[in-house]
């Protein structure tokens, strides 16, 4: 208001910059109307080319897409959910009860996560054999559980150590048990950061192309499967992966755009007053 | 160590032992899963284990280690994997910081701005990376290369002239989000009457961010730091996607993947995702002595 | 009293799941190419006529399914009854008892009618390994229009010193017409497989009798010399990159004079609805330099089921259906002989109704029917395999070989540079794999 100038200023070209981050997205999407000769054409055609559904509609019926959706569904919001069950208790105690090895321990917990997918295929594979988690919901879930762990309880740990103590030191005082401080009063306060973590690694669940495709066949495939089935077939096949990438993309956005608040008031690691 | 915490009335050994009860599953899973799959790792590195080779897997010592440390490939792959790390961190943060200052001010239609600005967030790595490499870097077709003739210039050859800093734009690209939005949330808690104080005062507004703001966002760009550096690390689909390695831009995730891909080598593969744990180690061990400070805070 | 209900319980769940209510469940993993999409498409047709049967499939990309594929079948996680896979695989995996012979087709799958070098590729030991689904060589797409304009006409059987100085004459890279598009993109199934077969027709081979890489040969230099400088000069911008899908784009864009790649691209490029350039395509066969080997190489997806499989009898019930006679005719009556997968079959060449539809039908067969896998090359060698080496080892040496010749396109290093890394690169990996004792 001091500044209305400037401020008009800073908004066009923040739009201008948000537009050009997800130009190539939005570009996708216009591609995904396209025929398959329009969608290679050059010069580029933006607004003046036949649209079409028929993309859409031969992705939807060359695969199977509701099994797919529902597969990265169950385990994306499956692999959260552990995880997050997992990591409040642990981010409450290295936040409220630290000891001398909190920091070595979140260091190794990040440590985990060094070991290149790839090198641990085989090691993985002989074990999920062996206990009959191949190509299972289950098998996926543990997988993913397990990588995104550290990431929720650096996240949470952060948002904690923002919760002032003197709220729960009161809690105590008032004869709260362990288990009513964390979910009646640490919780709530945290509610944004347990939103946006469970955004945060659902997205980076959702997204996991490497142990989902490699220890899921059939029963289990979700889209990351469904999207790499029409990745680089013989032929010209831009309009159709714009098609299949776009359905595999639309759920998450949704997600994404119903929590966006909590999201954004969530993930302030540490600045929030 | 703060005084309040000793007077709780659980005192501070029951608060100790709930701490570690509380820890327990979180840990006990982890090392689980990790520590199986690591040893069995550690047991694969010390044989001649190759998936398409006689059954009886030889004990052959460090062979595998030594053949990679005297891979011409190797030291290239290490290289890239610094430079990589460091210009994506590099973008992402930059260009993320700006967008995020941006962001702040502005009045209009901040929510739809910002699922814009994390809309990369939600695009599978090796579908971002086709994306991109096809339909927008093409040098002859590509989106890019139509605004270059627009100016009457000539396309740039992405992957041919700077193939690891091509790469390094996709994978920033898909991280710009995050990081964008982890400072902007920072931004939004900035003390706004420290700033305006410090306007009153006569501070330009360079010296306001190079001195309030920039320290402030210390911790979050550390915590921003050490969670890319981690998945920044195994990036490789990018990699495969789009130039197929080579000495210009292999990273040593990549050539742990090779490995297991092309040569089914799972020895050789061991012993580099194992050296490839001890670099990632190094790399933190630094990262955290240099922004160590502001994670503690 | 509880607890005893569940191993109860979970005793008719896991019978259940086993028998499906007396049908078996066949899990297929195939490679995503356009003929795998359709064959799918007609799964219910085979459901149909084998009520017994249910089909559950896995389409990949061609580098995810090898690999997936590979590792299910080498550790035994028995995850499918059958999988595409190809000559290259079938001599190394029939020889460690992977895959279950497939001799006894039957007289209605007829293999007599196979044409014989896929017949062959796929034979180990004189057992039929794998059932051909379709199969390729390579061949050379011109621009017939562009070639009458600069009023250059395509020989009978070009050799590549033609082809490069057609590619000069009609390089016009200020109007986006590029003279020559080549495979660059590193990888063993990317531009090594173009590089390997062209280095055939030079007389260059990849081991000696002893196993010795040749890459420091005369023969390697002057392919790939002669390869480097064409790209280099006649290429689009972007070549080291391009693989086999951005070519494709390429040409149906109409920036490429000639191209010279797999067979399978034929039928997309003549048709209307995805090249620009349908009626302007023109097709020769892969080029040679008079030295008696040509450049095509040959390739086929075909099917196969694992040891590990335990439906063996449902399995080749399937195979004898996918990839014989009868399916060829469902999709000729239902979509079209332009629709069904070639390149397996003598028949399909003398059926006039097929020849009508496919203007390049001669070359293709001649292309596959030329090519020796068991003899690729001038000199003798110690493998077979065309465009590769039938070795364990292959995969990895074409990988690492493959970026050697990528850099010297995109301009990194020098041909002779890469062939120096690329000797060094290969002796490694063969002397790691034991080959010099």
């Amino acid at each position: 208001m001091r500044r209305p100038r400037s401020t008009i200023a800073f908004t066009i070209l923040a739009w201008c910059c948000a537009l050009a981050i997800a130009f190539p997205l939005l570009w996708t999407l216009l591609t995904s109307f396209k025929s398959e000769l329009e969608a290679i054409s050059f010069p580029p055609k933006f607004l003046h080319f036949s649209w079409t559904l028929a993309n859409y509609r031969d992705v939807l019926s060359e695969g199977d897409y509701p099994t797919a959706l529902y597969n990265s569904l169950a385990i994306s919001i499956g692999s959260s959910a552990f995880a997050l069950m997992l990591a409040v208790p642990a981010a409450w105690a290295m936040a409220f009860a630290p000891s001398r090895h909190t920091r070595f321990l979140m260091l190794w917990m990040l440590s985990t996560k060094m070991l290149p997918p790839v090198g641990a295929l085989i090691p993985i594979f002989l074990f999920y054999r062996d206990w009959g988690l191949l190509d299972t919901q289950l098998g996926v879930i543990v997988l993913l559980t397990v990588g995104n762990l550290p990431i929720a309880v650096w996240m949470l740990y952060s948002n904690f150590k923002e919760v002032p103590v003197e709220i729960l030191e009161a809690g105590r005082m008032d004869g709260a048990s362990l288990w009513q401080e964390i979910l009646v009063i640490l919780t709530p306060l945290a509610l944004p950061g347990l939103a946006s973590t469970f955004f945060l690694i659902f997205t980076l669940a959702w997204n996991e192309s490497f142990w989902t495709l490699n220890v899921t066949s059939t029963e289990a495939a979700p889209l990351t499967a469904f999207i790499s089935s029409f990745s680089s077939p013989q032929g010209l096949f831009w309009a159709k992966l714009s098609a299949a990438s776009m359905l595999s993309i639309a759920p998450v956005v949704v997600i994404g755009w119903l929590c966006q608040r909590q999201l954004v008031r969530g993930l302030t690691f540490g600045a929030v007053k | 160590m703060t005084a309040s915490t000793v007077s709780g009335s659980p005192g501070r050994s029951h608060l100790r032992l709930s701490g570690r009860l509380l820890v327990a599953p979180a840990l006990i899973m982890l090392l689980v899963t990790s520590i199986l799959p690591f040893i069995v790792t550690v047991r694969f590195s010390l044989i001649d284990y190759r998936l398409l080779g006689p059954k009886e897997h030889v004990f052959i010592g460090l062979t595998n280690y030594t053949r990679l440390l005297t891979d011409p490939a190797f030291l290239p792959a290490l290289g890239n994997s610094l430079l990589l790390i460091a210009q994506v961190l590099a973008i992402s943060i930059g260009l993320g910081l700006g967008i995020a200052l941006l962001l702040e001010r502005v009045v209009v239609g901040r929510g739809l701005l910002r699922i814009l600005v994390v809309s990369p967030f939600f695009v599978m790595p090796p579908v971002a990376a086709l994306l991109w490499k096809n339909l927008l870097m093409a040098p002859v077709s590509g989106f890019f290369a139509w605004i270059a003739s627009l100016f009457g210039l000539q396309a740039f050859d992405w992957f041919a002239r700077a193939p690891l800093s091509s790469i390094a734009l996709i994978v920033a690209w898909q991280w710009l989000p995050f990081a964008c939005l982890i400072l902007l949330t920072s931004l939004q808690s900035f003390d706004r009457e420290q700033r305006e104080a410090a306007e009153l005062d006569g501070a330009s507004p360079f010296a306001i961010f190079r001195y309030l703001v920039l320290p402030y966002l210390a911790r979050p760009i550390a915590i921003v730091v050490m969670m890319e550096t981690i998945f920044l690390l195994s990036v490789f689909a990018e990699i495969f996607v789009t130039t197929g390695g080579g000495r210009a831009s292999s990273n040593l995730a990549f050539l742990v993947y090779s490995q297991v891909m092309f040569q089914y080598d799972i020895g050789a593969a061991s012993a580099a995702g194992l050296v490839a744990v001890l670099f990632a180690n190094i790399l933190a061990y630094f990262l955290v002595r240099a922004v160590g400070r502001s994670l503690d805070a | 009293m509880k607890g005893a209900r569940w191993p109860a319980l979970l005793s008719m769940a896991l019978a259940s799941c086993g028998t499906g209510g007396d049908k078996t469940t066949l899990t297929i993993a195939m490679v995503n190419d356009g003929d795998m999409a359709r064959l799918k498409s007609f799964s219910k047709d085979f459901e149909a006529t084998h009520p017994s049967i249910r089909l559950k499939w896995v389409i990949l990309p061609e580098s995810t399914l090898r690999q997936r594929v590979t590792t299910d079948v080498a550790i035994r996680g028995g995850q499918y009854d059958v999988f595409t896979i190809g000559p290259y695989e079938v001599p190394v995996w029939a020889k460690r008892n992977w895959l279950t012979p497939l001799n006894d087709l039957g007289r209605e799958y007829n293999a007599d009618d196979l044409i014989g070098p896929i017949r062959s590729a796929l034979t180990y030991n004189g057992a039929l390994y794998a059932a051909p689904f379709n199969g390729e060589s390579a061949i050379t797409m011109y621009r017939k229009d562009l070639f009458q304009k600069a009023g250059i006409t395509m020989p009978a059987t070009p050799s590549w010193t033609f082809l490069i100085q057609a590619a000069a004459k009609i390089h016009r890279p200020e109007q986006g017409v590029y003279g020559l598009c080549l495979r660059g993109k590193a990888g063993w199934g990317e531009n090594m497989a173009l590089i390997v077969s062209m280095a055939n027709s030079f007389g260059a081979r990849l081991f000696d009798k002893h196993w010795q890489p040749q890459f420091n040969t005369p023969e390697w230099r002057n392919a790939v010399t002669t390869y480097v400088d064409a790209l280099r000069k006649y290429g689009p911008s972007g070549a080291a990159a391009n693989g086999f899908n951005d070519n494709i784009a390429l040409f149906a864009q109409g920036k490429c004079g000639i191209w010279f790649d797999a067979t399978v691209a034929a039928p997309f490029l003549s048709d209307p609805k995805t090249s620009t350039v349908s009626s302007k395509v023109g097709f020769a066969p892969p080029p040679d330099q008079g030295l008696g080997r040509h450049s095509g190489w040959l390739w086929t997806w075909a099917f196969a089921i694992p040891a590990t499989s335990r439906k063996t009898a449902a399995a080749k019930e399937f195979i004898r259906w996918a990839a014989g006679p009868p399916y060829i005719n469902l999709v000729a009556h239902r979509l079209g002989w332009l629709a069904v997968p070639p390149g397996t079959r003598k028949s399909l060449y003398t059926n006039p109704d097929y020849r009508r539809v496919a203007p390049f039908a001669d070359i293709s067969l001649n292309a596959i029917k030329s090519v020796d896998t068991s003899s690729p090359t001038v000199k003798p060698v110690p493998y077979v395999g065309a465009q590769y080496a039938a070795i364990p080892e292959f995969p990895g040496i074409g990988t690492e070989v493959g970026q050697q010749f990528s850099a010297a396109v995109a301009g990194q290093i020098s041909p002779d540079e890469a062939l120096a890394e690329a000797q060094a690169a290969a002796k490694r990996q063969m002397a790691a794999a034991g080959y010099y004792k």
